[in-house]
């Protein structure tokens, strides 16, 4: 939580912007995003399939796909701007100082290598230690991950493992290296929702522990407002909505964000079998320009003017609470009361 | 044709003690094992209600689905529809009462097949098909889950997950079946899309007095959706009650600690920690006694060795050794 | 609801817009696919012409294939030897009996392609039924499938061939019958995966629960969704077909003189091959042509039929 004191600030994000050209043109998957994340903070980017934030995490990473132009005003890690450093360079950083945890640990650990030999690699490949200091400590990150007989575990195969011991794994490989900034890719989706807690609870934990900043990519809103430090809602492209997640959830300003916290039934709050908010519509093609608010066609307020020229970010209630709209706070406050009313 | 139990409830779908085996492969030239994906499920389910059937993942619920579905006959057991049992129905028959709604919608699709000729399967295998009928049939079913008439020649690739979604929704209900089994329904859906999904099936239960059996593992979407919610845990149905008592005093430790792990939107509240252990337990291989009891936090000496027997509730039942006053060591009334 | 489909700025708040993507249908998609891969465009063309010549060639050709022989004619050069032997009659020369090479390339070209259409037919029947019936039914269907595929590609097929024609004797009938009843393991096999994935998607699944009775849900869901595997394999194999009959008819085994075919005009002509090689290049030319713009055809179809190409 921001307590005040002021946190080394370990990640810079200004105007990352990423272009792909496809066959009816250019597609504009990631807009001007711009965020920080501080030590021992956690960032969470939320928004639904296809708003852009996988691809913002994969930019920051310098793992897009090759047909993808990356441009940015800022892109620095720990002061290093990370725009034109060389590709050598960045394999070095990626997986030392900055590390990624994927969805699916199925697919993203190698089935023909054992546990401990690939948690090794991970060390060897960016330090100079001993086969034995990393067998060391990858022991003692299976342990901190709460796999039970570490020892015995490195010698194991990814499939000896279940789902949540996968995932597991994974989070000790991309601490190997005492990373300074971890992002995690939907860590959580595919696993069961009691494996789903005890991850979460185990990320959030770990992240304290060793200072890191963290940014976690989902659409689940219920993880967001659990782990988040702050939280920026992405929609079509866009970051939308950007706050601590005391201000997001509970002052969603944006009619996206409120849209979508109306969507979700809530145990003990929504009434049984009545009827959930929607929002109607589709998310726009982000193919060629766009002009105005993306969210003007879904939006129940939307008018005129929302459909042209560009709709920035302008400040809610709180301090560091932003958000992209035409309406002040106070109306999109006095939308909602009327919502729920 | 609906004949009522004795406590004058209507059942439209029961099962007895409903078992399923598989025989799994132990290993090269080690012979064959049995699997008890679904060992010995009682359950009643009253007409107009939704009964949601929660666990994770292997505890039996896909397989339970296949069976209420007669795509899997039980091992031993059985099943009855309208009081029919299931291994005395015809496919036809049994495909007229119970429809599938899949996860899926981009799986659950044929891709080379028109959205008309889709919808319009299930009455086409019931074989009295005349045509201009049944266009105008596809054409009111699409109307009411909320499809564009204009669809009916298009493929499914044209169509957004939300709208394909709806044409499972479509398919499944055209012949205007009694029981829908709803396998994840909106889990492979996007947050503003499911609630429109969930709100359709809402208001197609009301309008055509269907029986629902909702799959999910978002506890969160059973809460909102179902009338009583079955707990499975590794084949057997632990807990069953109204929705309302179980989320308000579950009783068996797993369904507390399933319940503790559901994250509401709540910047106040951090992650909560689950007090289940690591593994969930080979299924192949399952623990001795109550098969929870190695992760469980209420768990007694004597839960290793015995099985729980099944205790009547309120609202349901459960099946644990904190509620059997013959072997209730004391602890009960917690 | 008004059916407009105005812009959207004209809707009004709160309405519900027609949430849609409108996609071209598979069928547009795919027509657009095919025009625009010169793989397909290139050897469809050059098959389409080979099959045209085939079957016009009684009224194409100039001469009888194997009535027309007159020794005093015989091995007149092709139009590009700058020789004074050469005979206007004959573009392409005559072969040793004194017969238009012309006539009988075009008459062999109904020799290949009969058969290796036809014991490519024969073949993915066979292939197909086991395949799909290995996929579909899974379990110990699968293993008995298996191992007669297994079985099937333990024998050398062009030995196994030999085997068999020096044992029943030769006709072209014989042989289609033959290399069929041989080449169809890459039917089964390709046709078993693919109906292994299919079988385990929802959709069927849902046709199962609508009470579709397995022969509907094989021809309707799963066959339409393997058909274009089919049409790979399918032009393979012709290939692979028209190889072997070749391969057949050079050792003698295969179609039997005087009938004109590829492979038998190539055996003919090997004698020959150090003083007059046009007589092998070009039914050799004619082969390479023909085997190629299948197999042209071949990747183009699995090209913009696989999934993974769809972006």
């Amino acid at each position: 939580m921001t307590d005040g004191t002021e946190h080394e600030l370990i990640l810079k994000v200004e105007n990352l912007t990423v272009d792909i050209p496809v066959a009816a043109g250019m597609l504009h998957p990631v807009q001007a995003v711009s965020f920080e994340v501080r030590r021992g903070e956690t960032l969470c980017i939320v928004g639904e399939s296809g708003c852009g934030k996988s691809l913002t995490s994969l930019s920051i990473m310098n793992l897009l796909p090759s047909t993808a132009i990356r441009t940015a005003t800022h892109l620095a890690l720990d002061g290093e701007e990370l725009q034109n450093v060389s590709e050598n360079r960045m394999a070095d950083i990626r997986g030392d100082k900055m590390a990624m945890i994927f969805q699916e640990p199925m697919t993203s650990l190698n089935p023909s290598y054992t546990i401990g030999n690939q948690l090794e690699e991970a060390l060897l490949r960016h330090r100079k230690v001993s086969k034995s200091e990393a067998r060391d400590r990858a022991v003692y990150l299976l342990e901190k991950v709460g796999i039970t007989a570490a020892r015995s575990r490195l010698t194991q195969y990814p499939h000896q493992l279940s789902g949540g011991l996968r995932q597991r794994v994974m989070i000790a490989m991309a601490l190997m290296c005492g990373p300074e900034m971890i992002i995690a890719d939907e860590p959580t989706t595919a696993l069961d929702v009691t494996i789903q807690a005890q991850i979460l609870h185990l990320l959030a934990d770990l992240q304290k522990e060793f200072n890191m900043g963290m940014i976690l990519i989902t659409h689940d809103l219920g993880v967001v407002s659990r782990i988040a430090d702050r939280v920026a809602v992405m929609y079509a492209g866009q970051v939308v909505e950007t706050g601590t997640a005391k201000q997001v959830f509970e002052n969603p300003t944006h009619p996206y964000t409120q849209g979508l916290l109306e969507c979700i039934p809530i145990p003990g709050k929504t009434e049984r079998g009545a009827h959930l908010g929607s929002i109607p519509g589709i998310v726009p093609s982000l193919v060629g320009d766009l002009p105005g608010c993306h969210f003007a066609d879904r939006c129940r307020y939307a008018a005129d003017r929302c459909r042209t020229g560009e709709i920035t970010l302008r400040d809610s209630f709180d301090p560091g609470h932003v958000y992209r709209c035409v309406l002040q706070p106070d109306e999109c406050a006095a939308h909602l009361k009327k919502g729920a009313a | 044709m609906a004949e009522t139990d004795k406590d004058g409830q209507d059942i439209v779908l029961e099962a007895r003690d409903v078992t399923r085996t598989f025989m799994i492969s132990a290993g090269f030239l080690r012979g064959k094992r049995p699997l008890h994906a679904v060992n010995g499920v009682n359950l009643k389910v009253p007409r107009g209600e939704v009964l949601g059937l929660v666990g994770e993942s292997g505890c039996g619920k896909s397989t339970m689905a296949k069976m209420l579905l007669g795509l899997l006959p039980p091992s031993s057991g059985e099943l009855f529809v309208d009081n029919v049992p299931t291994s005395r129905m015809e496919r036809l028959e049994m495909a007229r009462k119970v429809q599938p709604i899949f996860q899926d919608p981009y799986s659950s699709l044929n891709p080379r097949k028109t959205i008309g000729d889709i919808i319009a399967l299930p009455v086409r295998v019931q074989g009295n098909a005349d045509e201009t009928a049944l266009r105008r049939q596809v054409e009111e079913i699409m109307e009411l889950v909320g499809l564009p008439r204009r669809l009916y020649r298009n493929y499914p690739n044209q169509l957004s997950g939300g709208q394909r979604q709806r044409v499972a929704v479509a398919r499944a209900l055209i012949n205007k079946p009694e029981v829908v089994i709803c396998d994840e329904p909106t889990s492979a859906l996007d947050v503003s899309v499911q609630s429109q999904i969930l709100n359709l099936l809402q208001d197609l239960r009301a309008e055509l007095n269907l029986t629902y059996i909702v799959i999910s593992h978002n506890l969160a979407v059973v809460e909102h959706m179902a009338t009583r919610v079955a707990v499975m845990y590794l084949g057997r149905l632990v807990e069953v009650a109204e929705t309302d008592r179980l989320f308000e005093n579950p009783q068996h430790p797993y369904t507390k600690a399933l319940l503790d792990s559901v994250l509401t939107p709540d910047p106040n509240l951090g992650v909560p920690d689950s007090s289940l252990g690591v593994t969930y337990p080979n299924p192949v291989d399952p623990p001795s006694g109550c098969t929870f009891h190695p992760r469980c936090a209420d768990c007694m000496d004597h839960c290793s060795q015995s099985a729980p027997r099944t205790i009547a509730t309120e609202t349901g039942y459960v099946e644990c050794h904190l509620y059997d006053d013959n072997q209730g060591r004391g602890r009960a009334a917690s | 609801m008004a059916p407009q489909e105005s812009t959207p700025i004209a809707q009004p708040a709160g309405l519900p817009t027609a949430e849609e993507i409108m996609e071209p249908s598979p069928m547009a998609q795919m027509r657009k696919r095919v025009f625009g891969h010169y793989g397909i465009i290139i050897g469809g063309s050059t098959l389409l012409l080979i099959v045209l010549v085939a079957i016009f060639a009684p009224l194409l050709a100039p001469f009888d294939p194997i009535l027309d022989q007159d020794l005093a004619d015989k091995l007149k050069p092709p139009f590009w030897h700058d020789s004074p032997k050469y005979d206007p009659a004959h573009p392409l020369g005559t072969d040793l009996q004194g017969r238009d090479y012309l006539t009988r390339l075009m008459y062999g070209a109904q020799i290949s392609l009969l058969i290796g259409f036809s014991a490519m037919l024969i073949s993915l029947v066979i292939g197909t039924t086991l395949g799909v019936a290995a996929g579909y039914f899974g379990g110990r269907v699968d293993i008995i499938i298996t191992f007669i595929i297994t079985t099937r590609l333990s024998m050398p097929v062009v030995l196994v061939a030999l085997a068999v024609v020096s044992l029943i004797g030769s006709s072209l009938w014989i042989v289609i019958g033959v290399l069929g009843l041989l080449i169809w393991d890459q039917f089964a096999v390709v046709m078993r995966s693919a109906t292994m994935q299919i079988r385990n998607l929802d959709y069927v699944a849902a046709a199962r629960a609508c009470g579709c009775s397995t022969f509907h849900i094989v021809a309707k869901e799963i066959m339409p969704n393997v058909v274009n595997h089919l049409i790979v394999v399918a032009t393979l194999e012709m290939a692979h077909a028209i190889l072997l009959e070749a391969a057949l008819s050079f050792l003698g085994l295969g179609v039997q003189p005087p009938t004109p075919s590829w492979g038998l005009m190539i055996s003919e002509a090997k004698g020959m091959m150090f003083f007059d090689a046009w007589l092998i290049g070009i039914p050799g030319a004619a082969l390479f042509a023909l085997i190629l713009s299948i197999n042209l055809l071949g990747d183009g179809v699995r090209d913009v039929t696989a999934p993974e190409n769809r972006n």
